[in-house]
């Protein structure tokens, strides 16, 4: 066929089917949307700088106060880092709601639905893609955290596994930003509405301070919070030791459980809302 | 080769208040051109949703290429194209990233989809700018590329909303010179517009819509023919003999809404589809002696047509559309 406009005479080309084109689907929007990272400033400078300027801002400014608070041999810095990760982390799935708010509004969304591809093309690599940029910002908070005192003291393999769970908790808060972006009118609303309850959620929680030094009533929620049991579980990691009087599995089992369940309420509902949009 | 390719059978769509189709049936045949024709909020672009399989009718049914839009939207999706009203591009891709990531979409080798967005940018004279991002081209490179995007995997059935709305002249007349060489090729395009001029070219039939319903649908011959009809102008050489050349029309014509122009020294005779009677009127009036300078057989335009079958008003909706 020479002619560039001509129809297609026969049925069209072979297309992967099933778990294949969900992957090979999602898998190439996955390519589309970190393609555009590095041609949006903003988003590189939110997600990097941003980071970068809490660890020193805090390490600097708060480090000799809350450094007291700590439990002995425990320097700002090593308790610093994991919580800036969570909360960095939770702030930057935020992305996620506006990147779909915007793809909708832009009609993009529409172009990929009118295409023979995977349903599931869209939401997957929007989200694989946001895991991404989330693990990238997670390496540099270790890096900038290795000049303020941070270091895996618990060996190199529990250090990567603490990013791992970083990034495995920033998947399932992703699922409920996407829920945000796919019910909102415009990517305008989805940055607000994305990111205000993302403070209470990450201040209320021992990411900055102990939790033992709130007033009581609020300790009951930080204590519960999952950012708190994510920020402690990255803490024992990064120590290579747990909380006193816990094991491991104490510790690991409710941030399993929480991902978990996470995942399974706003997945589903996502996978719905996104039928219907 | 003139099965309809597209059938749209009494489809109703409802948004809240609004019943933006209210039981819209049409057909197209394979390789023709259908304008669907209408006003701001007449229900064009959710017609072409609903045939793009983007959103499902309340009730009614529909199919392209004989398959169901509702029951095998994978299907219909592998042989139709899209080109929505307003250019669904990625601005921050380059334009052939944008055609390359739709070929690999489609199931195409990474050097397949490279070759085809290679040979659609330059198709659509977008070479130079393909290695650009999307953001910095003009609206009229846009709508190319967001067209050439839509014509990736070389579709049967074409649908393009509005796609000259905001395009200069000369962009317009270079978007039809597209749309028929995709005709002439095989490919069926279902067009819709405001534009009745752009339908009069390139549309083998015309579907006006208005309010959600089929208000009127034919050629554009056909649907001229179909209001007040032709009207023969006839221009007397010798002022003078006006008022004669009336009478002696009067009594041929339909008397009624004859009438005379002094300034262009011309009398009006409205004939309707009768041309027998336009011919008639020229040889007896030649053959009463009076001089005729030159005569005209003019046509209703499609403008007039339009606004009469949708009513003079632009639709209330026009400024929320605008607002939008
Ligand atoms: N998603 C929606 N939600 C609510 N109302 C809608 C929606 N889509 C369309 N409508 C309404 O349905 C009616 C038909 O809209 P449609 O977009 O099909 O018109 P159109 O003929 O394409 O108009 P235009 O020439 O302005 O593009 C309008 O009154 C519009 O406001
Ligand atoms: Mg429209």
């Amino acid at each position: 066929m020479t002619d560039v406009l001509a129809p297609s005479a026969g049925p069209t080309l072979r297309r992967p089917r099933g778990l294949l084109a969900m992957a090979h689907d999602g898998w190439i929007i996955t390519w589309r949307n970190l393609v555009q990272l590095p041609r949006t400033p903003e988003l590189v400078l939110f997600t990097l700088i941003q980071p970068v300027m809490f660890v020193l801002l805090f390490n600097y400014v708060f480090g000799g106060s809350i450094g007291q608070a700590l439990p002995k041999g425990l320097s700002y810095g090593q308790f610093l880092i994991p919580g800036i990760m969570v909360q960095t982390i939770v702030f930057g799935t935020s992305a996620t709601a506006v990147g779909l708010a915007d793809d909708l509004q832009k009609g993009i969304v529409d172009r990929f639905r009118s295409l023979p591809i995977a349903r599931s093309a869209v939401l997957s690599g929007r989200i694989v893609a946001d895991a991404f940029r989330l693990l990238m910002v997670a390496v540099v908070l270790v890096l900038v955290g290795f000049a303020v005192g941070f270091r895996f003291e618990g060996g190199i393999a529990l250090g990567l596994l603490m990013i791992v769970v970083a990034v495995v908790f920033g998947f399932a808060m992703s699922w409920v930003e996407a829920n945000i972006g796919l019910r909102v009118k415009d990517p305008e609303t989805a940055n607000t509405a994305g990111f205000i309850w993302l403070f209470p959620l990450t201040f209320v929680s021992s990411v900055f301070v102990p939790v033992y030094s709130m007033p009581g009533w609020l300790q009951v929620v930080a204590r519960n919070n999952p950012v708190t049991l994510v920020a402690n579980l990255l803490r024992s990691l990064s120590l290579g030791e747990t909380l006193p009087g816990t094991t491991w599995f104490d510790q690991a089992l409710p941030v399993a459980l929480w991902c978990i369940g996470i995942v399974a309420v706003f997945a589903p509902m996502a996978v719905n809302r996104y039928r219907k949009v | 080769m003139t099965s309809p390719i597209i059938v749209v059978d009494d489809v109703r769509k409802r948004f809240g208040e609004t019943q933006a189709l209210d039981g819209v049936s049409l057909s197209v045949d394979q390789g023709t051109v259908l304008g669907l024709l209408g006003p701001n909020g007449a229900g064009k672009t959710t017609t072409v949703r609903v045939l793009a399989t983007l959103l499902k009718p309340d009730s009614g049914s529909a199919s392209v290429a004989g398959y169901d839009v509702n029951k095998q939207a994978d299907e219909v999706r592998s042989v139709i194209g899209l080109t929505g009203q307003y250019a669904a591009v990625d601005e921050k891709l380059t334009g052939h990233e944008n055609l390359w990531m739709v070929g690999r979409l489609l199931g195409m080798s990474k050097a397949d989809a490279h070759q085809r967005a290679g040979e659609l940018l330059e198709r659509f004279s977008l070479s130079d700018a393909g290695d650009r991002q999307v953001r910095t081209y003009s609206g009229g490179m846009r709508r190319r590329v967001d067209l050439a995007v839509s014509l990736v995997g070389r579709p049967r059935v074409l649908f393009l909303d509005e796609p000259t709305t905001g395009l200069d002249p000369a962009s317009r007349l270079e978007l039809w010179d597209i749309a028929r060489e995709l005709v002439a090729d095989g490919t069926t395009v279902l067009l819709t517009t405001q534009y009745l001029e752009e339908a009069d070219e390139l549309a083998d039939r015309i579907v006006v819509i208005d309010r959600g319903t089929v208000v009127a649908e034919g050629t554009a011959d056909e649907l001229k023919d179909r209001t007040r009809g032709r009207v023969l102008q006839v221009e007397i050489s010798d002022r003078n003999r006006l008022e004669e050349a009336r009478d002696v029309l009067t009594r041929m014509a339909p008397p009624e809404g004859v009438h005379v122009d002094v300034a262009t020294r011309s009398v009006f005779v409205p004939v309707g589809t009768d041309t027998a009677l336009a011919a008639n009127a020229i040889s007896i009036l030649s053959s009463t002696g009076i001089d005729i300078a030159d005569f005209t057989l003019e046509r209703p335009s499609l403008d007039d047509v339009f606004l009469e079958l949708t009513g003079n008003s632009p639709s209330p909706s026009d400024d929320e559309e605008v607002a939008k």
